[in-house]
Order: structure tokens, then sequence, then C-alpha cells
């Protein structure tokens, strides 16, 4: 059976691409448009890994990434967090909220499935 | 796709109709639908051949007198006539005959060359002639049936 | 098409969409009227292309976003305060050229790269002020230079020495609990080490409490591993680079070196004791799952939480939730819709709207009273129709937001390029108008705002000797008003030249010299072909469009344009369109058996001709007096050729009509039959446009109506001749 990844991310484009790569290399894909999306999508579906942007309008990755943790149901879900920066105070944050580990962008469809990967059971 | 005829060309199917005692064919293909003839609305300032639009399930279709377009006399339709709804290019024409008679199958090499001596719309229009159980039918082209749009500047 | 490339252009869209939200924002905090929420769409606009660009490998696209978004981020970080005229002036510019830079990467074209460098300066100079907190050398246009395309995950650091062949190291692992709380999991770590290369496990449980003080999320288990690898330390401790912090780790040659273990790996090291080996790992399969983690991680596994843990934790996740759903509630949730299926939908209520009213009049025929239960269901399913027709048309409606978002850029170069300070004040964009109405504004709108601010408006010196303030304004607006959308633009300048418009109109023989004309008249004459009140065609109105050419544009749309002034005051440009392409109020009219449809807003009001006031002028030309003025009167029947001869006044109807050009005319036919809102169709779909008419519709009766052209009709009638009319823009 093949994992599902849930996407959280408000462009479109990345949504996009992120859906093709992840469709590309074998894995169901189910998508969120923010974290408040996030965290409805969360309720009806069951992810293997999450994959979230940080900057988003609603709900930013840190206030999804701390909903989901906040969740007993799925606090071992692995989050990886789409960053554009190699920027340290942001990754501490994300790693205080509780994400699993991040990508930094620009998006790399090879090391988005390694990073994947890298932290799913 | 492989012929199977003997001599060459391929066969089609033509729709036959009248106009006064003539008969003419075009390329079932091409039409859509055979309908009654209809009151049109007249078009302002058209060549005596266009009779006009009618609604054809919403959208505007022009009337050609066929009859008239190909230089015989204009028709006086009745309840009788019908017209031929064709494709032509992207546009729908409706094409006002006196009577469909029948659907004929005939095959290329059948078709002969229109006869030299025939006018300018002969040859504008009539693409060949076919010799039917004795019956001399024109096979027509649609192409240049509307009136050619005006030269309008940019 | 290649996946890529669809998404290419899903990028482009988005940045259309995301170009919007950010000028639309800045002119927010522009006007103080910004909250942080607005401040951080802004930010995140730009962030979002920066993200796809670089996705893309759109590097010029890329830098001048990653410098626009540093100097966003010192603004919604409060470290740089969002001046109005300076920072917000700065930033505006970005957008244009952000903007341009958007529309270069996908169209291809030529970039003013000295304008990006600047503003990039410019921008990196707003940031210095409030001290930059990144990689990016403060005060700095090398700002610029930086680039953001840092690897994912750092693999080989080409700077290091090649690593031995291979090499034995000692890793010791002990995870904190954080490591297990962020869901990583030591198993996954340790089979990542393992595709490294030969490794031998030895798990230490010592630390495992009693089962009555094991605290479930704890982290009790620490890991020695012995790895013969050819790879760098380096590669290995990208190994934990996602758990780095969240564990003790020391990665350590295994060959005699003199180096001290730190006190805390000394510390846990010396409570080693050695219980069990964990299988030999090397041989795995590099890609399978770990399907022996090192046991005791099977035995107590630290995750599970008890009820407790659980229920506490449910209760921010609740009030998380809760949040999302109110502000889910605040913004409406919307769908994209391709706009093929609108139209698909569109046309069949037009369809139905037809079906029904022809349904109705045959039930009147039928002779079936209005009052049965037939008439009343009849009357409901008219109602309903209209509703339904309404709500359909009202998808395709859009504010027309983005096109005013799309002036104030263009003022702001309109007003650099003339060196004349001008405020653009918009009012009224969130009024909704069909898609299409909006998209075909942009160029009339342009070239209006142009105008208003090179012609409109006095030069600084003009403007302070007229005692106005320095700063011109220039005021858009659009509002609804009895069933259309009317757009206003108004400007303080100097207001029209009469005499030097009427001066030119006549040079150029569009007046006779002694025509008595009206203020408003003269004001009008600017919207004639061939009219441009520049004795100099200028840059920047210039381009040979004329105020002609604008007002064709609005006729196109089926809309009207008329100007006032007030000389030392300004000028006002008045639009007013329909609020659909689909649908228009006509005046049905029977003329010689025919049924024609005259559209509502060109009539002015109908007339009884007697044979008293109407006056022949030689041959069939004949003027009728309306009150005071004597108008053309038009035998439409016989212009559009359906009768030979002219028809007695005294036996028709008058409709005194007013074209877009304010002249005015009556036009003779035989009766009115009412007024109606009728379907739009092309007559050019299965035909070609018709001299004199500018669409068709399909009446309840079921038969094709043409709809009349009225400036056609007006223009025409001057000539007497359909054949001559110059090529008209028509309704779609």
């Amino acid at each position: 059976m093949s994992m599902t990844i849930l996407t959280v991310d408000d462009s479109r484009t990345m949504r996009d691409m992120l859906r093709l790569a992840l469709v590309q290399a074998g894995y169901e894909v189910v998508q969120a448009e923010d974290g408040v999306h996030g965290l409805e999508v969360l309720a009806t579906s069951n992810p293997d890994v999450i994959v979230t942007d940080i900057n988003m309008p609603r709900m930013d990755g840190f206030g999804f990434i701390e909903g989901v943790r906040a969740d007993a149901k799925h606090r071992a879900i692995p989050i990886l967090v789409l960053t554009t920066e190699s920027d340290a105070e942001k990754k501490n944050r994300a790693r205080q909220a509780g994400a699993t580990g991040w990508i930094v962008k620009p998006f790399d469809p090879v090391k988005l499935v390694e990073a994947i990967r890298r932290v799913a059971a | 796709m492989i012929d199977l005829k003997t001599n060459g060309g391929h066969d089609r199917e033509l729709i036959s109709f009248r106009i006064g005692s003539q008969e003419f064919c075009v390329d079932i293909m091409t039409v859509r639908e055979i309908r009654g003839w209809t009151q049109t609305t007249v078009l302002p300032r058209s060549p005596t051949y266009v009779r006009g639009v009618v609604n054809l399930r919403g959208a505007v279709l022009p009337i050609v007198d066929l009859s008239a377009r190909l230089g015989f006399a204009s028709a006086d339709p009745t309840a009788r006539h019908v017209i031929i709804v064709a494709q032509i290019g992207h546009q729908q024409v409706g094409l006002l005959v006196d009577a469909v008679s029948d659907i004929i199958t005939v095959n290329d090499a059948e078709v002969q060359p229109t006869p030299d001596i025939a006018s300018e719309l002969v040859k504008t229009f009539v693409q060949g002639i076919l010799a039917v159980e004795g019956r001399m039918i024109s096979l027509i082209s649609l192409e240049h049936v509307l009136p050619p749009e005006q030269q309008e500047a940019a | 098409m290649d996946p890529m490339e669809a998404i290419k252009i899903t990028f482009f869209q988005e940045c259309e969409e995301q170009l919007a939200e950010l000028e639309g924002g800045l002119l927010a905090m522009e006007a103080g009227e910004a909250d942080s929420e607005v401040v951080n769409a802004v930010f995140r606009a730009v962030h979002s292309i920066k993200g796809g660009a670089g996705a893309f490998g759109l590097d010029d696209l890329v830098r001048f976003s990653h410098v626009f978004e540093t100097a966003l981020d010192e603004v919604r970080t409060g470290r740089l305060a969002p001046d109005p005229n300076t920072v917000l002036k700065v930033m505006l510019r970005a957008a244009d050229v952000l903007a341009d830079l958007v529309r270069a990467a996908r169209d291809g074209g030529v970039i003013d790269e000295a304008r990006v460098q600047q503003i990039a300066a410019e921008l990196a100079g707003c940031g210095a002020g409030g001290g930059h907190h990144d990689e990016t050398p403060a005060g700095a246009e090398p700002a610029i230079e930086f680039t953001p395309l840092a690897f994912a995950m750092p693999v080989l650091e080409p700077e290091l020495p090649p690593a031995p062949a291979t090499h034995e190291w000692i890793i010791r692992f002990q995870p904190k609990s954080e490591l297990y709380a962020n869901a990583n999991e030591a198993a996954l770590l340790l089979r990542e080490l393992s595709q490294l290369g030969a490794m031998t496990v030895e798990l230490d449980s010592s630390m495992l409490p009693q089962l009555d003080a094991l605290d479930p999320e704890g982290a009790y288990l620490s890991w020695t591993i012995t790895l013969t690898t050819e790879r760098t330390e380096t590669e290995i401790r990208e190994v934990f680079e996602f758990v780095d912090g969240d564990c003790e780790l020391s990665v350590e040659s295994a060959e005699p070196q003199v180096v001290a273990p730190t006190p805390d790996v000394f510390d846990v090291m010396a409570l080693i004791q050695k219980v069990q080996a964990a299988p030999e790992m090397a041989a795995a399969p590099p890609l399978a799952p770990p399907a022996s983690p090192p046991a005791a991680t099977a035995v107590v596994a630290p995750r599970p939480s008890p009820p407790a843990a659980a229920a506490a934790a449910a209760a921010p996740a609740e009030a998380a939730n809760g949040q999302g759903r109110a502000d889910a509630a605040a913004a409406a949730p919307t769908i994209r819709v391709d706009l093929e299926r609108v139209d698909r939908l569109i046309d069949l209520v037009g369809e139905l709207v037809i079906n029904q009213a022809m349904l109705s009049q045959r039930v009147m025929e039928a002779g079936i009273a209005g009052a049965s239960a037939i008439g009343m269901g009849l009357d409901e399913l008219e109602q309903l129709s209209r509703e339904i027709q309404d709500s359909v048309m009202a998808i395709r409606a859009q504010p027309v937001k983005s096109v005013f978002q799309r002036m104030s850029r263009l003022a702001r170069e309109v007003a650099a390029m003339t060196g004349k300070q001008v405020r653009l004040v918009t009012d009224g964009e969130g009024t909704e108008v069909d898609k299409t109405v909006i998209e075909r504004l942009a160029d009339p709108l342009t070239h209006m705002i142009r105008n208003a601010i090179d012609h409109g408006l006095e030069d600084a010196a003009g403007r302070l000797a007229a005692g106005k303030p320095v700063e011109g304004t220039v005021r858009l607006s659009a509002g609804h008003r009895s069933g259309r959308i009317v757009i206003e633009i108004s400007d303080d300048g100097a207001g029209i030249n009469r005499t030097k418009v009427r001066e030119i109109a006549v040079e150029r023989g569009l007046v006779s010299p002694d025509a008595v004309l009206s203020d408003d008249e003269t004001d009008n004459l600017i919207f004639l072909p061939g009219f441009s009140t520049a004795s100099v065609v200028s840059d920047i109105s210039g381009r040979g469009v004329g105020m002609d050419v604008v007002k064709r544009s609005i006729q196109s749309l089926g809309g009207r344009i008329s100007i006032s002034s007030r000389p030392g005051k300004g000028s006002i440009f008045v639009m007013s369109l329909p609020l659909t392409l689909a649908v228009l109020d006509g005046m049905v009219v029977s003329l010689n058996e025919q049924t024609l449809v005259v559209p509502l807003t060109a009539i002015v009001e109908t007339l009884q001709p007697k044979s008293s006031n109407v006056y022949g002028m030689g041959g069939d030309a004949r003027v009728i007096a309306v009150r005071d003025a004597y108008v053309p009167l038009i035998d439409v029947g016989l212009l559009l050729g359906y009768r030979t001869d002219a028809m007695p006044a005294g036996e028709g109807v008058a409709l005194l009509i007013e074209s877009d050009g304010g002249g005015r005319a009556a036009l003779l036919v035989d009766a009115i039959q009412g007024q109606r809102q009728v379907v739009i169709k092309s007559l050019e779909a299965n035909y070609r446009h018709v001299p004199g008419i500018a669409a068709a519709t399909i009446l309840g009766d079921g038969r094709v109506a043409l709809i009349l052209d009225i400036d056609s009709i007006v223009a025409v009638s001057r000539t007497g001749d359909l054949a001559t009319e110059p090529k008209l823009a028509m309704v779609s």
C-alpha cells in the first residue's frame, strides 16, 4: 500500500509541483491550502507524512504544526517544513513547534522524496 | 484502410436534392439536419439570395436560397420547401431547396469533370457531375455559398 | 502538455494574483489602512513569487524578490517603519519592477536592468536602516548578489578533502524526548545510517526506569554504532541533521585519537551496560523498512500517550480547530471554474429564458387566462428563469479592483515621466461587472488616466499660480446606477481649453467655423476622430491613439462616454457600461412586418410625429421639431431597405435617440411593441457583420429579431447609404 502525503501550501504552483513530484514517486497525495484547511483535511485523512509551508494565510505553518502535535492521534506523524530560508531561526521555531525535518526550497523533487523517505517509517 | 474496389477511388455518400427541374447533391458529411421552411427575419441590404435568418435552437442561422445563388430564379418558398442545414467551415448555413430526393453512394471515379461550357457561377459551385440512373446530378461545393465578407478596414 | 509547463502557466497566473495582492496591500499601507494581516499578505505574495521562481530557475526574479522580501520582512517584524513617503514609495516601485520581471520571465522581453538594480539598491537601503538580520551584509547593494539558492540537504561539501577509502567511526547517539515529540524515530536514523556503510549497533537500555517511574514520552535509550564507511564525518552528521539539538551525538574516528570525550558523553558512556547487541544491519537492503529495529524499541515504544495526556493535548487542538472554523467563515470559500463552463451555462440559461418566453406566448395564444393555474405557473417559471439568469450572470461578474489597481501603477509612471506630483484616488473598487467588460476597460482607462495627468493637470508652477496644491488629484470611481456600471475619471486640473479645442476642430474641418456649440458640445469635440489636443504628440498620451478610439472601445462594449469640464477646476469623464454583454434592455418595435430591437439606453423619449411638425429637407431627408430643436427624422425602414417609399411621418412612431457623440435623431418606425430584456446573439457566428445591425436576439415567438446599431444608423443617415458604413465595433 502506498503512503499518503498531506501537503499544505497556499501557492497553487507549489501544490501542483508537490503533487506532481509525489505522485510520480508513487505516493498518494492529499492537499490543503493553509493551516486551517490542513487541520480540516487531517481530520478526514490519515497521512503518513505531512509536508507544510510556513508562510500561509489564516494559519501559518508553525500554528499548523502545533495544531497537529496537540492532537494525540497525530503526534507521531512526521512533518517536513518547506522553507525558502536556510535560516536557523526559522528551523528552530519549526522544530519547537514540532516539525520533524525540513526541505529547503527551491523545490527539488529528488530532495523532497529523499526527505520523506528519511522520516517515513 | 484498404480499398477493395477494383477501380481505385473512395466511396462516398451524397444527399441529392431538387431545385426546379434540376438535381444537385452535396457530401452527406456536410449535412447536419434537414428542416422544413420557416419564415425568416430579413437582413437589411443583403444579396437577394440571402433570405434572412432563422432561429436554430438558439443560434442565428442564415438561409441561402440555393436556386438564386446558383443563378436560377428566386424561390417562392412554401411549407413544402426544405432547409438543408450544412456545416461550412466553422459556420452553419441553411440551404433552401425544393425537396430532398435521395441518398446516393458513388465512387470518386464516377464523378465526371464539369463540362467546359459552364458559366462562372457553375464553375464556382459545381465540382463535377454524376450520371445516376439516367439522371444528371451536379455535385456542388458549398464553400462560396455565403456572400464574400466585405473588405473592411482593419 | 509537459506537466511542468502546465504548472508554469499556473505559476504565472498565480503571480498575477499575487502582484495584485501586493500592490493592493502596499497601497493600503501607504494610506495607513493596513493591519498586520495585510502586511503579512504582502510579504507572502513576494515570498510565493520567489518560491515558485526558484523552482523554475528564474534567477533574476528570485534575486529581486529576495531583496524585496527581505525589506518586507523588516517591516513585518517592526524593524522598519513603513513610511508612506519613503519606504512605501520605493516598495510600490519595486512592485512595478517585480511585475515587469514576472512578465519578462513569462513572455520574454527586455528588462531595464539598471532600473532593477537601482530599485533593488533602494530596497536594500530601506532595510539597512532597520538593521539586517540575515546573511546579507548590512547596508548593501551586494544584497542583490546574494543567492538564496541554498541546497536542500547539503550533500557533498566539495571543499572537504576526500575521505580515505574506508574508515571506522564510533557514533554515540542518545535521543532526548524532544526527538520523539517531533516524530523523529531513532530506528529511522539508524536505518539511514546503515546505508552509509557496514554497521554494528549496540543498544544501551540501562537508563530505563522501573515501569512505575516510566514517563511514556521520555527518552531512555541510547545507541553506540560502529560504522565502517567511505563517507566523511560531515555526511554522517547530516543523517542527524533533523535531530540536531534533540539528541546527544558524538561522531569519532575509531582510529586511535587523543580526543577526550565531552563530560556529558563521558557520563553517559560510564553508565553504559552492554545489555544486548543489536543485529548486524549492514546487510539490510537500503530501502527496506527496518524489519528489526533495535530490539528494545519494540519493547518500550517511547511514543504512546496515556489517555490523560491525550485529553490534555486535545484541548489546544480543539481550540485551534475552533479558531480555524471561525476564520474559514470569515473568508468565503471560493472555487475556480473554467470560464468555458460558465459561458456554456450562460448560453443554456439564455436558451431557457427564450424557451420560457416562447412557452408563455404560446399559452397566451391558446387563450389560456393569466389567472389560471397554468398562467400562474408560467409566471413563477418566468420569475425563476430571470433569477437563474441573474445568478448565472453574477458568476462572470468581478470587482473592477483588478483593473483599477493597474491604474495606480500607471499613474505613478506617468507622474514620473511628466515630473508632476499626482495622487490617484480610487473609489468603488468592489463594484462588479462582467469579466469581459473589465478586461476591455483596461485600455480605455489607461488612455484616460494618461490624458488626465498629461493634459488635464497643470505643471507645478501652473498649479501654484492657480492657488492649487502642487500635488494634483486624479479620481477614479465606479458604482452601479440604474442597472449599469458608471465609471468616472476626474482631475482637478485646468479643465478643457474650449477656445483651443474649437480652434483645432475648425482647423481640422471637424466643425464649421460658424457652428454654434454649447460648452458641452465643444468639450465632446475631443471624441471626434482625428482630434488630439496636444499640439505635440507627447510620448505619454500619444501613440497615435486619440479619444475617438477610447470612445469606440467603450461603445463596442455597449457603453457611452461623455466629458464635462469646468475651466480652472478640472474635467470629468463619465462612462456608463452594461453590466453584462449577454443581455440587453431593448425596445421592441415593428417595421414593415419585421421586428427590431432598439437598445433602451439610446432612447431619450418616444414621439408621436404629426405631419405639421415634420419638414422635408429635399430628397427623403426630413427633420422633426422636438420642442425648440430640429432633429433629423430617420426612416429606418427606408434606410434598411425594408421599404422603397418613405413612410408618411404621421403613420408611425418616432423614437428620439441620442447617439454617444451626443448627436440626436428620431427613428421613425411603425409601432412600439414594448420593452424587453433580450439575450444577445451573434450574427457573425454563422454569417457576418450586417451594416446598421449590432446583433440579433430571439423573441418569444421563436423568431430572430435584429438589434439596431444606433450609432451606425445615425452616422450613415447622413450619407443615406449603409453600404458605405465604416467598420464599426460590434457587440460581441
